[in-house]
């Protein structure tokens, strides 16, 4: 199903490239030489892909983030780390499978791992709960920072949420403390914290494993304070003007940049990560080594000092 | 947004015809009718319910300050737009109506104060003022209020009241949980006390940051306390919220809140609190 996914604005790529497969299919099965018409077709696609991609409104860059072919946490886990070992559950109340923390080794170097994770089909949707973290989830990543600390290993985390849980057990269990205490205790984390936001980075879900040393982000990614459809909602007093909010919110990797939020984006493939995982698995994996270099020769008071800076200078206001 | 429709509520709907008109009020919990006069000397409390009204930030200093005196700080800071926000309003257009109504800058008033002469850091949020919500002033001041009490090694205290962060300045508005938090990181490291005190409603990106930390939480009775909105929840869950669900004594029966604290007994309880945080080598007063 989520193979054959298409977005709306996708359509006319998709569309021509399954009529040059066709007609290659049909040169080679028919022995035929179409090699002109082919290139010329490419061309074409090469001109329309690029005045697509190339003027992508803030609402198409979100659902392009919210690709359901989009790669996912477990994804550039598995692409990255060799050796992976999976730790589960908070030592409180349960095991979050809507966020997976264990340990791997990245280029033969040992990272522990903070990953919020989706799901294509039903069942792993609901098994993985959207991406949305309960407060056991935020507690269990905590556990997992705790003991990357403990045997100093640096943190690699990465980012893709809707949002954290909004349900009465979240509630229940403490949603706000659970998030807030994160916050906290990630400033006070003696191993280096690289963040990738790779999708979705919604609120206080996102920030709840969001406080790190450098903040790397991919170009069709979003981070916001609300996600479009709730400051709809609220302050449009309707859902469907989520393109609108999007719009007004300033969301997108670029805009995080202008805002001085992110450090760095990370390029993506012309048409989105789906298009070409294995492209960004490089470069981003080329770039998380650089930061784990940098960051890991850093002695930890300025680490520490550096990470609350950072944060620290964020916001504008002003004086009369 | 349910506080909104709450506040609305809150005003007389319903007229009494031998009271003259503005001299009363209808508790929006019991329905009593109360005199304006007798509510006020109650301290904006149900006589008979104890329905706590929601008052002030200047209410709030003059009830737990002595002399309810206030050294105020930062009170030039104002807001910028760094998104160029704009819904059905412009984002400056609500700053400037939001300033006029309430005389206030933003929506925290902070500043040095002293509660039975144990010099604090306090700040005070201001529900009037944009609903309570947090940008870049209020994390700014908030942070500096946490700075002032690193720096003097004095205790802190946060009344908070607010719906959580502002939408209209985005990412921004979220980066300030982050930047509170850092500082209170701090302050926890060299064992100053934080008393957080939250009030109604005190939810979302405040609740999930700062109000959270406090060394003990202390709230007033009935408050809306929590991290999601309870529009969101019930459309995510499709079923009734169950009777108090994010109540002051629903948050503290599911562990997160110390103490539900009658306003009259809100300085009295923290001055105790500050008491018993004093860190002082004897161990004794
Ligand atoms: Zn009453």
């Amino acid at each position: 199903m989520s193979a054959g996914f298409v977005l709306e604005f996708e359509k006319p790529i998709v569309e021509l490239e399954r009529k040059i497969a066709e007609m290659r299919e049909f040169a080679s099965d028919e022995n035929v030489e179409l090699s002109r018409e082919i290139e010329s077709l490419e061309q074409k696609l090469d001109r329309l892909a690029d005045e697509i991609y190339s003027k992508l409104t803030r609402w198409e860059k979100v659902q392009l983030a919210r690709h359901p072919r989009r790669p996912y946490s477990l994804d550039y886990i598995n692409a990255f780390c060799k050796d992976f070992l999976e730790i589960h559950g908070d030592r409180g109340f349960a095991d979050d499978k809507a966020v997976v923390c264990g340990f791997g080794k990245f280029n033969g170097q040992k990272v522990a791992v903070v990953g919020q994770q989706k799901a294509r089909d039903t069942k792993g949707k609901l098994i993985r709960n959207f991406g949305m973290m309960h407060p056991e989830g935020y507690r269990k990543a905590m556990r997992v920072m705790r003991l990357a600390e403990k045997f100093n290993v640096p943190i690699l985390i990465f980012i893709d949420t809707p949002g954290a849980y909004p349900g009465i057990d979240a509630e229940e269990r403490g949603q706000a403390e659970a998030i807030a205490r994160n916050i906290r205790e990630m400033f006070r984390i003696k191993v280096p914290i690289i963040i990738s936001i790779i999708g979705e980075g919604a609120s206080g879900g996102a920030l709840g494993i969001g406080v790190g040393d450098v903040i790397l982000m991919l170009e069709n990614s979003w981070y916001s304070v609300i996600s479009p459809e709730g400051c709809a909602a609220i302050l449009w007093r309707d859902q469907a003007k989520a393109s609108e909010a999007a719009e007004a919110l300033k969301l997108t990797a670029q805009d995080m940049l202008q805002l001085e939020v992110i450090d760095k984006i990370i390029p993506e493939p012309r048409g989105g990560a789906h298009r070409n995982p294995q492209g960004v698995y490089e470069l981003l994996g080329k770039e998380i080594q650089a930061q784990l270099e940098h960051y890991g020769s850093l002695e930890t008071g300025r680490l520490l000092e550096q990470r609350m800076q950072k944060f620290r200078r964020m916001g504008e206001v002003l004086q009369i | 947004m349910e506080w909104f429709k709450k506040a609305r509520e809150g005003i007389i709907s319903q007229k009494k015809k031998d009271i003259p008109e503005g001299l009363w009020t209808k508790c929006p919990k019991c329905s009593d009718i109360i005199y304006v006069r007798q509510l006020e000397e109650n301290l904006s409390t149900c006589p008979n319910c104890e329905y706590h009204f929601r008052i002030k930030s200047s209410d709030y200093i003059r009830l737990i300050l002595d002399e309810g005196e206030l050294e105020e700080k930062d009170q030039g800071l104002i807001s910028g737009d760094p998104l160029q926000f704009k819904d059905s309003k412009k984002y400056p257009d609500r700053i400037k109506t939001a300033s006029k109504n309430t005389g206030l800058n933003d929506a925290v008033v902070s500043g040095i104060g002293k509660i039975d002469d144990k010099i604090i850091s306090i700040a005070v949020m201001d529900f009037a003022f944009i609903g309570g919500s947090m940008g870049s002033v209020v994390g700014e001041k908030i942070a500096r209020t946490i700075e002032r009490a690193i720096q003097m090694r004095i205790p802190l205290v946060i009344i908070s009241c607010t719906g959580g962060a502002r939408m209209q300045e985005g990412i921004l508005s979220l980066m300030q949980m982050a930047k509170t938090s850092a500082l209170l990181a701090r302050l926890d490291d060299l064992r100053l006390p934080y008393i957080s005190v939250l009030t109604n409603p005190t939810t979302a990106g405040v609740m999930a940051s700062y109000a959270s930390l406090g060394d003990v939480i202390i709230a007033e009775p009935g408050a809306l306390l929590g991290f999601a909105g309870q529009r969101v929840i019930k459309q995510t869950i499709r079923q009734d919220l169950p009777e108090g669900f994010q109540s002051s004594e629903f948050f503290q029966e599911h562990g997160f809140l110390d103490k539900i604290v009658h306003r009259r007994d809100l300085k009295k309880t923290i001055s105790l609190f500050l008491e018993y945080f004093s860190n002082d080598v004897q161990g004794s007063a």
